[in-house]
């Protein structure tokens, strides 16, 4: 099934959910931010959310910057 | 008593912001914190690498400091409306420097914009902290769209040129009733402090800090010359005048 992942077209497994996704990657989950079609998915909501064809997904931190 | 700058109901005695840009290793930021006595910092927002590791920069950035995130990506008022509610849906507390560029060779940034999103954040509760082009009129506006600081540049982002905007700022500073802390462009501990004996409430540094030889020892040069300039503000320096005026007495001379 194709999703975007930051922007790009990406082939991940059925079924899979926001923390399968953050898992999968390897992503602490302490240090990133999930935004799942233009909204804000808070942590505790990661488990609930079941990836869907052509689902935009961002997955952002913080970094240094001026 | 204490000279304090209220911005957003916190009390900042430190009036340099740092940047945490640029630095050679984020180990350094923690160091030139507490070298310098830091009290905000900025931080950006960015699409995870899903190639390599990266480093979470908050866990560089003491717990007392106010991290502020930019906007910086934005190129309208909308993306760095989106920035500004993530980060602080994020966690990252409710101050946000607005910074909206879409100009790639000088990274000016886009006033109208900049206004635009102003207004949307401060109606959100955000302490709104917009970076601009100094201009009256546009920081006027700031002003009614309830920005919280106005961030004049004092030259162009990451050049180390200096106070290139001078009597601009002086302009802005006598004319808008909100501090103004000269954002971008200064390179040198001398013109931080020749910004604060104008009057400018703070100053925000990062280049000049973060690629200097010892980083840290410059963080803490930049803050003695914040703090030397801000004296001097409040001092009120003599005039200055065209002639000499002698300094001793111009009588009872040993001659005649």
């Amino acid at each position: 099934m194709n999703i975007y992942l930051n922007g790009k077209a990406t082939d991940i497994p059925d079924g899979l959910t926001i923390s399968g996704l953050v898992a999968q990657r390897k992503l602490n989950p302490e240090t990133i931010i999930v935004e799942h079609n233009y909204n804000l998915v808070k942590k505790e909501h990661w488990d609930g959310i079941v990836l869907k064809e052509n689902d935009r997904v961002e997955i952002l931190r913080f970094v240094e910057g001026g | 008593m204490e000279d304090v700058l209220e911005i957003g109901g916190r009390q900042i005695t430190n009036r340099l912001f740092l940047g945490t840009g640029k630095f050679a290793s984020n180990r350094l930021i923690p160091e030139a914190v507490r070298a310098a006595g830091v009290q905000v910092v900025t931080v950006a927002l960015r699409r995870v690498d899903m190639e390599f590791e990266q480093e979470n920069i908050a866990a560089y950035i003491p717990e007392d400091c106010i991290m502020m995130p930019n906007t910086s990506g934005a190129r309208n008022a909308q993306e760095a409306v989106r920035i500004a509610r993530l980060a602080r849906a994020a966690g990252c507390g409710n101050w946000v420097k607005i910074e909206v560029i879409s100009d790639n060779r000088y990274l000016l940034p886009d006033n109208y914009e900049t206004i635009k999103a102003t207004e949307i954040l401060a109606g959100e509760g955000f302490v709104v902290l917009p970076y601009m082009s100094p201009d009256l009129m546009v920081a006027k506006k700031l002003v009614e769209a309830g920005a919280a600081a106005v961030m004049p540049l004092g030259a162009p982002i990451g050049s180390n040129r200096g106070l290139k905007t001078r009597e601009l700022v002086r302009i802005l500073i006598e004319e808008i009733p909100l501090p103004i802390i000269v954002d971008a462009g200064l390179g040198r501990p001398s013109e931080a402090a020749e910004a604060m004996e104008m009057g400018a409430a703070a100053v925000l540094v990062n280049t000049a800090i973060a690629t200097a030889g010892d980083p840290v020892a410059m963080a803490r040069a930049f803050s003695l010359a914040v703090a030397a300039g801000r004296l001097a503000y409040l001092a009120g320096p003599g005039e200055s005048v065209e002639y000499a005026r002698a300094s001793s007495p111009l009588t009872g001379f040993l001659r005649d």
